[in-house]
């Protein structure tokens, strides 16, 4: 009897785990007058109106264009910045290079609020207040020592030797860099990307406050869609149901090495 | 072809990992450095080929002073331990990788890459990629990359430490003959003596750092400079015990002496380090001069037609290392034989004064 039934167990969690996701798509397929008029465990009417909207009106998929181009930003500079970095730690014995790989940890201990009013007034002095730029850049702070972090523990498996034998046989350490060492990490570099992209990607408080019109991200487009006839629910749920996208398409490609990621590279 | 150390030093903060080290390597020849693990072996491998620059002293290289010279610059090649191959290239690419470096013409590239892949029995795996080798076909690909190049130096770092038995065997049958007339010099790093006595040609012993003895492998097997060099290049551990020259006789202990052989009659009375290989100690008397002791049984080691026996005598344990199954009872008595002609003596500065 027990063994007939085991499956009722895992099937109740992934129904309750699955359940706001499936809330958000019906949402989303809705107009708002449903849901507010009523409770309907999926559309009555079903329209596709709401997400028409967000195609079409260039506020609304301007903020994924802006989202998705200081995230882009900010995945490339972390990534291209920690490979040496990591390098570093991982091949070179100087002196306190383990305090400093500490330290830099630390900077993922303070939450991002704390550098949103240094980061508005240093950006408002230098012209940079509303760009894609200043958000990757201040995105960058917490990603690059996670980058560091992971790309260290992939780069610490790969054996020394391996160096070596391409220094002995001719190669130059860049070339042997580019050639041979970031395809023995390829694995490595797409976790690192993967949690850059999320961190940035999910991050609200210092994109929000770092734009106004120019760089908006989505999530802060969302809050701002209240109008005379009150919050637009069913635009929300599609516009929501649309972020989810990007990081199930980025994590499809990393799906084999994200415990990994999760270990820092260390399993 | 001849590399040579001039007062080599390699340090690294406050420790010492090779002391100054005169080395003239031979021409063309198969060299082996022996010594345990941490002995300085691949440290003394990293100067030959330039992956570490010597605190001081010059490497020379064919009459040439290469001290500072990258190792992109110095024709060597390297086979590791471990097996070290590119992993996003083929085995085909692997092989043919410092060729490419050379820019090497394409025809000429397949041509030696095939007759290389031949000769180590690649040749049907030039497709692969090297996770999808053995072990022992990783490390032909290794070796095979090394070969390719026709290098003036080749520096092999243990390469049959990490393969099982029959692999090890058989690679360590081909390796010479793989170097032969190539007209290359080649370094193997070894911690096993009996691999050193299998593969021939010279010998440097190494010991915490130093260059204890080079020369002709069987010569220093034979007539080892000093204790170090002897303990270097004995498998298991060669016996050693304080013995006095009385006259014709040598005196271990009361009950215990042998008469001197004709070489060590000149020797002057007085103490001395006997060295006895473990085969030499037997449970059974062999030819010519058996001095039979009496010891009490401490453990017993059979590995298929070998025993190995520890015993003691007095506070001081011996080995004994001997041909056929000898099943002694642990803790009972037994008497052995030492050969006393083969047992070699050395002097209170442990230096050798007969063999």
């Amino acid at each position: 009897m027990t063994r007939r039934y085991k499956w009722l167990l895992p099937a109740f969690y992934i129904v309750f785990l699955m359940l706001p996701i499936y809330w958000l798509l019906n949402m989303s397929f809705k107009t708002t007058n449903e849901i507010l008029g009523s409770f309907t465990l999926w559309p009555k009417n079903f329209t596709l109106e709401n997400y028409t909207t967000i195609f079409t009106d260039p506020t609304w998929y301007n903020g994924y264009i802006d989202s998705l181009t200081y995230v882009g930003i900010n995945t490339a500079i972390s990534v291209t910045v920690a490979l040496p970095a990591a390098y570093a730690f991982s091949r070179y014995r100087f002196l306190g290079d383990k305090h400093l790989f500490f330290w830099l940890l630390t900077n993922r201990m303070a939450p991002p609020a704390v550098f949103a009013l240094p980061f508005l007034q240093l950006y408002s002095e230098v012209g940079l207040f509303d760009t894609h730029i200043a958000v990757a850049l201040a995105h960058a702070l917490f990603n690059i020592p996670l980058a560091v972090w992971i790309l260290e523990g992939f780069m610490s498996g790969v054996p020394k030797e391996l160096d070596e034998t391409a220094y002995v046989d001719g190669y130059s350490f860049w070339r042997f860099f580019i050639k041979i060492f970031i395809p023995a990490i390829i694995a490595g570099i797409g976790v690192a990307a993967f949690f850059c992209f999320m961190f940035s990607w999910v991050e609200l408080l210092l994109a929000k406050t770092l734009t106004s019109v120019e760089a908006k991200p989505i999530a802060a487009v969302m809050t701002r869609t209240a109008s005379t006839s009150g919050y637009e629910l069913g635009l929300l749920a599609a516009a929501g149901s649309l972020t989810i996208i990007p990081g199930a398409f980025v994590i499809y490609f990393v799906r084999n090495y994200i415990a990994k990621g999760f270990a820092l590279g260390r399993v | 072809m001849t590399l040579e150390f001039k007062q080599v030093e390699k340090r690294a903060g406050a420790e010492t990992h090779i002391y100054p080290t005169d080395l003239k390597l031979e021409d063309g020849g198969f060299n082996i450095l022996l010594g345990t693990t941490l002995s300085g072996k691949t440290t003394m491998l990293h100067l030959m080929a330039g992956l570490d620059r010597p605190t001081s002293g010059q490497v020379w290289f064919n009459g040439k002073n290469v001290t500072g010279a990258p190792v992109q610059k110095r024709n060597v090649s390297m086979v590791h331990q471990q097996f070290i191959n590119y992993p996003n290239f083929n085995v085909f690419e692997n092989i043919a990788s410092p060729l490419r470096i050379q820019r090497t013409p394409a025809a000429e590239i397949n041509k030696r890459v095939a007759s290389v892949a031949e000769l180590l029995n690649l040749a049907p795996l030039l497709k692969r990629s090297p996770h999808e080798l053995s072990g022992g076909q990783q490390q032909r690909t290794a070796l095979a990359r090394a070969l390719v190049k026709d290098a003036d130096l080749v520096l092999l770092d243990e390469p049959l430490a990490n393969l099982d038995f029959k692999l090890r065997e058989e690679l360590r049958d081909e390796l010479p003959k793989l170097f032969e007339n190539r007209g290359c010099t080649v370094v193997y790093a070894t911690s096993e003596p009996n691999e050193a006595l299998l593969l021939g040609g010279h010998t440097a012993t190494l010991h915490e750092g130093q260059v204890t003895q080079f020369g002709r492998t069987e010569e220093i097997y034979r007539r080892p400079k000093d204790l170090r060099s002897a303990q270097v290049f004995a498998d298991p551990p060669m016996n050693t015990a304080p013995v006095a020259k009385r006259g014709d006789t040598f005196v271990l202990n009361e009950t215990v002496n042998w008469p001197t052989m004709e070489r060590q009659r000149t020797l002057s009375d007085s103490a001395y380090t006997v060295g006895i290989r473990p085969h030499h100690i037997t449970p059974v008397a062999g030819r010519g001069h058996a001095v039979p002791v009496e010891g009490e049984v401490l453990i017993t080691e059979f590995s298929g037609s070998e025993s190995v026996i520890h015993f003691r005598i007095g506070e001081r344990t011996w080995v004994s290392q001997s041909q056929g199954i000898h099943p002694f009872e642990i803790g009972s008595r037994a008497q052995f034989f030492i050969d006393a002609a083969n047992c070699i003596y050395f002097g209170p500065d442990n230096e050798l004064v007969s063999a």
